[in-house]
């Protein structure tokens, strides 16, 4: 190529395209990644298979490239996740390699603790938030990163990046560490936790649409299919397996759903979708009249529900 | 892709902050049918509108908040149109919130300040104004809301757009746009408002839709501080980190600072392949062409436009929390990815943050503003945060809590800190201290008044000397009657008693003595200044521990008389707190020995230790 020396060459403009809305999530998402492993003495990747932690285990496999993820997944197992989950997850810890660690509440699952028989708030508190703490003490874990976000919920929306805990597990939605710029405190005391939402900036809508520009492989139950439903108040419960109690005169009928959400089947809700594909889902993000969260049976039961479970120590 | 701006929504309280965020929700259509349902039953049950929506219900998420109907902490919320993606900090208005606010600020680009236009511009008003302009926002749109209220007045509207002009004019805005709202009834909202003819400017969503916040054209030179250093195996060694400013491309001079060391950029190595160039704002693996020391905290700059290191700056400062700021006193500051030690050595002056008047100060309470100067243990990259808010904005965290308890950004490098060359000794310390047959130590003994430090500390002396050691003592009371006559007995004087001794028993250990120090020295972060003074080994702290009750008891001095009655204040054990050393290298039970063994534990410990020499 010819180059005219003698014309002085103009400085070009900030080009704000290429950091465009979906790039600069992910650079603050990776930024918070690699300030929690050089921060923090033993951090832990919440993994609940879900699509935010799609996205989390992606960034943080962006963060750390060339290496390999410098930390363990953790997924808290309360013995009712979708079958179709647990192989995913075991795929993908196959695939790339991953440290995953499983952990049940084996007291809860001796005494049968279940979703049935004990009212969704109890068997959450035991299953899933005594679990999560039991795990996090037992290895030692001083930092957990979860794939919260601020426009789930109401309490959530008022969650630091950083979200300190106290050597009880405990969160004090009126004592928060102030947070400023990019300059994150990771520092604990003994026994103190710290919980890490690197999506805390991303919606729902961005979380799918950066799966289909990455093109990330997600758990079937996203897309939709002819499933074995169950309508229950309002809420379809699709039947994974002969656990499920149907009630007289309930019969599981084949309709067409998708999940906006992943849990503990008995406990979330499908929705009517014909979304086969990433940009069929996207397009109905968008269009949609519904948060993501009420398809939650358990986020139902009272008002300030979250921020009960949350001060409690639940994700 | 539509672009991203984030705001700032700020204001007194009850201007309508959080319904003014709500209705853009709700004009956006970003409110879900079963949010809006939950909304409609809060609005019965807390709402203050009455008949109808109380939007400031959908953002108020705390329990507390709803119960009192006033916002606590910053919430984000997020709302999208065809144009361009909005993440708004709703952020409170209480004074004793103001922590929050900056919270909200620092990540923001653009405040929108609210007043009610019954009121007009208030202290609040002000005071949020400075705080957004301290933390870098450089365009703000003053909402003059419930313009419904004054009956959609132009004159009412055009005095207050001017009192604000006035008002923040030294602040250094690029741009203020004023416009006329009613957050409750969507005037001037979404589109223009048929209320106010009068107003020929943008509605807000409009505005906020084309409003350019990005810094003007032109390259800043590259900064990226590492993150972490990625080692996955020996044929690797790349630096994480994200482009701060400016940008690298492969081929690049780069210099490190502090260290000054200079290598070329070899490779930027990302999962999505390598790129030739990388720019702000992305986060990226950097490869250089020479093995060099580099580690976390260090800053790699274009070698054309390398980053000055210095451990002295002046900095406008924002005190966070209840335990006020004390100069002298020890704390973490962490800049870009470096966390060092240092202290604020002088408060030039406070801000009156409602008038922006410099007012003299001593300490810093909670939400007070200061210009202030820091001295850091180590010298760090660092430039102006105006130049460069990566690498000039700080917080201040507190060593014994970890809360983050001060958020700075800095003015000015203080130039006369980087001429001072330390003198180097022809004769060390070491050699010094060799000729004695010894290693220079400080014993720091610390202890309620009268758990027998003094005591203790004489007898250690006496037989050092016996078998031929040169010591010194140091303790509270002769320094007092000298050194440190003009000091009291309040928290700041006690930092700073602490502060001097700690200085003194460092330069005494370079003349090659056993420094036995011993004072009360009741606060753990005095004395890990006092060990930081030190290499590690040379610093032995000696926990003299009697219970309070026998301290009281041998009251040798007849102090904790005085402080029960009420003629002292501030004494350790009765009104003032005592930390306990977590991990004392000698921890020595008065109750249980003497103190002619417990003396002898403690020149034992300095055998053991190699102190002395056999």
């Amino acid at each position: 190529m010819r180059k005219h020396l003698d014309i002085p060459t103009p400085i070009p403009p900030v080009d704000n395209n290429r950091v465009s809305h979906l790039r600069r999530l992910e650079a603050e998402s990776i930024h918070i990644f690699r300030e929690v492993l050089a921060d923090c003495r033993a951090p832990v990747l919440l993994y609940s298979i879900g699509k935010d932690s799609t996205v989390m285990l992606h960034l943080a496999r962006k963060a750390f490239y060339p290496g390999p993820l410098p930390f363990p997944l953790l997924h808290v197992d309360t013995g009712w996740k979708f079958r179709e989950m647990i192989a995913f997850r075991d795929q993908m810890a196959a695939r790339f390699g991953l440290r995953l660690i499983v952990h049940t509440n084996e007291e809860g699952r001796r005494a049968g603790i279940n979703p049935f028989d004990h009212g969704s708030a109890y068997y959450t508190l035991v299953m899933k938030t005594e679990a999560l703490k039991q795990a996090l003490d037992r290895h030692g874990f001083d930092a957990a990163f979860g794939g919260g976000r601020r426009d789930e919920e109401k309490s959530r929306a008022k969650e630091r990046i950083f979200s300190f805990r106290t050597a009880n597990h405990q969160w004090d939605p009126k004592n928060q560490r102030p947070e400023f710029w990019n300059l994150y405190n990771g520092r604990t005391n003994a026994g103190e936790t710290i919980r890490v939402f690197p999506l805390s900036n991303w919606t729902e809508l961005d979380v799918w649409t950066y799966i289909m520009h990455e093109n990330l492989p997600i758990v079937p139950l996203y897309f939709a299919a002819e499933r074995p439903v169950v309508e229950r108040d309002g809420t379809l419960i699709v039947v994974d397996d002969e656990r499920m109690r149907l009630l007289p005169g309930e019969v599981a009928r084949p309709r067409l759903v998708r999940f906006r959400s992943l849990g503990c089947y008995p406990l979330t809700g499908a929705v009517a979708s014909s979304a086969r594909d990433l940009p069929a889902i996207v397009a109905e993000m968008t269009a949609v009249q519904s948060s993501e969260r009420g398809g939650r049976v358990i986020d139902r039961d009272e008002a300030d529900s979250m921020e009960k479970k949350k001060r409690e120590g639940y994700f | 892709m539509p672009d991203l701006l984030r705001l700032l929504t700020c204001g007194s309280v009850d201007d309508g902050k959080s319904t003014l965020i709500g209705r853009l929700l709700y004009d956006t259509q970003l409110i879900f049918d079963d949010q809006m349902a939950a909304l409609l039953c809060d609005s019965v049950r807390h709402g203050t509108a009455g008949e109808h929506i109380d939007f400031a219900l959908l953002v108020d998420g705390l329990e507390a908040e709803r119960e009192q109907s006033i916002t606590i902490d910053v919430a984000w919320r997020f709302f999208a149109t065809p144009r361009r993606r909005f993440i708004v900090a709703d952020t409170p208005g209480h004074e004793q919130y103001t922590r929050n606010m900056a919270t909200g600020a620092s990540n923001a680009e653009l405040a929108v300040v609210l007043v009610d236009a019954r009121h007009g511009v208030l202290t609040q008003t002000r005071r949020h104004s400075f705080i957004a302009a301290l933390m870098g926002i450089r365009h703000v749109v003053l909402a003059v809301n419930k313009i419904d209220l004054v009956d959609f007045d132009q004159a009412r509207f055009e005095a207050i757009r001017d009192a604000y002009l006035h008002a923040v004019a030294e602040l250094g805005f690029r741009s203020i746009v004023a416009i006329p709202v009613s957050a409750r009834f969507g005037d001037n909202i979404c589109g223009p408002s048929a209320n106010t003819p009068w107003y020929a400017g943008p509605a807000l969503l409009d505005y906020l839709e084309t409003v350019d916040v990005a810094e003007a054209a032109g390259e800043k030179p590259f900064r990226m501080p590492v993150q972490w250093v990625n080692r996955p195996n020996l044929d690797f060694r790349g630096y994480a980190g994200t482009v701060a400013a400016g940008q690298v491309r492969v081929g690049d001079a780069v210099t490190v600072a502090p260290s000054g060391v200079s290598s070329t950029v070899a490779r930027i190595v990302t999962i999505d392949g390598e790129p030739d160039e990388a720019r702000q704002g992305e986060p990226v693996t950097l490869v250089l062409a020479d093995q060099i020391d580099v580690s976390r905290g260090d800053v790699l700059a274009t070698a054309a436009a390398p980053v000055p290191a210095t451990g002295k700056f002046d900095a406008h400062l924002v005190w966070l929390a209840e335990i006020p700021l004390f100069c002298g006193r020890s704390y973490l500051f962490k800049l870009g990815t470096r966390s060092v030690s240092g202290s604020v050595i002088h408060i030039l002056h406070r801000v009156d943050i409602n008038t922006f008047a410099p007012m003299p100060a001593g300490t810093l309470g909670m939400n007070e503003v200061a210009l202030v100067s820091v001295a850091l243990l180590a010298p760090v990259a660092v430039e102006p945060f105006r130049i460069s808010p990566a690498l000039g904005g700080f917080i201040v965290i507190d060593r014994l809590s970890n809360a983050t308890v001060g958020v700075g950004m800095v003015e000015t490098l203080t130039d006369d800190a980087s001429n001072i060359v330390r003198h180097h000794l022809s004769v060390d310390r070491h050699a010094l201290a060799a000729l004695n047959g010894q290693k220079p130590t400080v014993l720091w003994f610390t202890g309620l008044s009268g758990s027998g430090k003094s005591t203790i500390a004489n007898l250690v002396a006496l037989r050092l000397h016996a078998i031929g050691r040169h010591s010194v003592i140091i303790d509270g009371d002769n320094l007092r009657h000298g050194l440190n006559r003009d000091l009291g007995f309040s928290e700041a004087d006690r930092v700073e008693n602490i502060r001097r001794a700690a200085e003194v028993a460092r330069l005494m250990a370079d003349a090659g003595l056993i420094v036995i120090a011993s004072f009360i020295s009741p606060y753990r972060s005095d004395r890990a200044f006092a060990r930081e003074r030190m290499e590690p080994d040379e610093f032995l702290e000696v926990f003299v521990d009697a219970p309070l009750e026998e301290c009281r008891r041998r009251d040798p001095k007849g102090l904790y008389k005085r402080a029960e009655a009420g003629l002292i204040s501030n004494f350790t054990g009765v009104d003032a707190p005592y930390e306990a050393p977590a991990a004392p290298e000698l921890h020595l039970t008065t109750t249980a020995a003497t103190a002619d063994e417990l003396a002898e534990r403690v020149v034992q410990a300095l055998q053991t230790r190699g102190r002395l020499e056999p």
